[in-house]
């Protein structure tokens, strides 16, 4: 079996290595709009008590759908290719980046903001300055768990065209090859294994008042 | 002697209530009067108190600092004038103690030189070394140094007013006693004037130039500590001082 990995590595790895940049490239495109509509939903739901039914109740009903369902319901809107991948991606990664950025500004305690408001700070310093800043660690999570989640379905994105490790497992199960199956599916772990390593470097960064 | 803070016939109901958290009050307070503000929980002090930055907004009535009536005032100019102290403290926890104090010399746009003078001088100010504290985070600071930190920062650009909600009501004893002493040093040093909310009696007497006794909404009396010992304007006074009384005697069979 690992003279089997090897020679796919000796003959495959420019291959492999553009299937895995395509993985991390949806990835990161996906993370990076969930978390432009995320966390701004979350500060609407917040901001204004009332769309907070709305915004959470549409996320909500969406976070059931199971992933290879969203992916395969977007081939007939928008075709295949990695276009209805990302769409699909966003779909799933933007709940818990929602529901942990509601989470943590309303957990934000109110004597703090109203510290904040009394020693002078004008509403949006106090979201910019107190109120997000405080939150940040709760939404950081919700990001964590939506990246783990989005290398995770990234592979099934595969199955619309959107290329990726996916590939290779499919072409593993296919084919009946068992050492394409590891590679991709070991790959696939180890991406998630660093996106969580990722997130934890940054948390630890940003977060030095509450590690001393 | 000037006039601080002029509360005219200000009323305040919440929502909801079907009492007046503060109902038609008239008070005087003038330039450099400690007044403490006493009464049980729900009697309207917090409320009067918060009144004065803004921070409730009164149904009926008029505030008026040094002459002004701060309805007509910018609310943020309002608050940047007044130094604020609760009871929870209230420090930034994602800010150092430094920081925390600069919040609002910053906002001020203060030049960074001018910042960290005045933080070393107000952390020497509340008795913490500069040195040693200036870079800590709140969270590795015991209760009562994290209310030093909140008096600094409250300080922080020398405000005329001073106002401080309970500021020492989850500090044990001990350093609760040190504080006010502190406290009392800083006032005649300073001369600012400071209403200072509390609801333990030998509190409000021993640091208040002047007491206000709240009851239901109403100011019950305010006058010195002396005056009211003296004599309780009515029997709701009257109770209160007895209760002091009563422990008083308590701690005096042991001595």
């Amino acid at each position: 079996m690992t003279a089997l990995i090897l020679n796919y590595f000796r003959e495959n790895s420019g291959r492999f290595w553009g299937m895995l940049a395509a993985h991390v490239q949806v990835s990161i495109l996906s993370l990076g709009i969930a978390v432009l509509i995320g966390v701004p939903a979350g500060f609407l739901c917040v901001r204004w008590k009332k769309a907070q039914k709305y915004i959470t109740g549409l996320f909500s009903v969406l976070r059931v759908i199971p992933s290879l369902a969203i992916l395969l319901l977007m081939v007939p809107i928008m075709g295949t290719g990695t276009a209805p991948a990302v769409v699909a991606l966003v779909l799933l990664a933007v709940p818990p980046i929602l529901m942990n950025t509601v989470a943590g500004l309303e957990g934000v305690p109110p004597f703090m903001l109203e510290t904040a408001e009394g020693v002078g700070m004008n509403p949006t310093q106090v979201w910019t300055k107190v109120r997000f800043p405080l939150a940040m660690p709760m939404i950081l999570t919700g990001i964590k768990t939506a990246a783990v989640e989005i290398v995770a379905s990234a592979t099934l994105a595969s199955k619309i065209g959107a290329g990726g490790l996916g590939d290779i497992i499919f072409a593993g199960i296919g084919l009946f090859k068992t050492e394409l199956l590891l590679i991709g599916g070991m790959s696939v772990a180890l991406l998630s294994l660093l996106t969580g390593l990722i997130f934890a470097i940054i948390e630890k960064s940003t977060m030095k008042h509450r590690t001393v | 002697m000037a006039v601080a803070i002029e509360f005219r016939e200000v009323t305040k109901t919440f929502k909801g209530a079907s009492y007046s958290a503060v109902n038609h009050v008239s008070l005087t307070v003038n330039e450099g009067e400690f007044i403490t503000i006493l009464g049980s929980s729900g009697c309207g002090k917090t409320t009067l108190l918060k009144m004065i930055n803004r921070l409730y907004e009164p149904d009926s009535g008029s505030i008026i600092l040094f002459g002004e009536d701060i309805s007509t005032v910018d609310v943020v100019k309002v608050r940047r004038r007044i130094g604020y102290v609760i009871q929870q403290i209230g420090l930034f926890p994602h800010y150092t103690v430094g920081e925390n104090i600069a919040t609002v010399p910053k906002l001020l746009g203060w030049e960074k030189a001018k910042i960290a003078a005045r933080v070393d001088e107000l952390l020497d100010l509340v008795g913490l070394e500069p040195k040693e504290f200036r870079d800590r985070y709140p969270a590795q600071l015991s209760g009562g140094q994290q209310q030093r930190i909140g008096l600094a920062r409250a300080l922080a650009i020398d405000p005329k007013i001073m106002l401080m909600d309970e500021p020492f009501g989850a500090i044990d004893s001990i350093t609760r006693e040190k504080l006010q002493d502190e406290l009392l040093n800083l006032h005649r040093e300073m001369g600012k004037t400071i209403l200072f909310v509390t609801h333990d009696i030998e509190e409000a007497f021993k640091l208040g130039d002047r007491v206000i006794i709240m009851n239901e909404g109403t100011v019950r009396q305010f006058d010195t500590p002396e005056a009211i010992i003296r004599q309780p304007a009515d029997p709701f006074v009257q109770s209160l001082v007895d209760s002091a009384k009563a422990k008083e005697a308590f701690w005096r069979e042991y001595l």
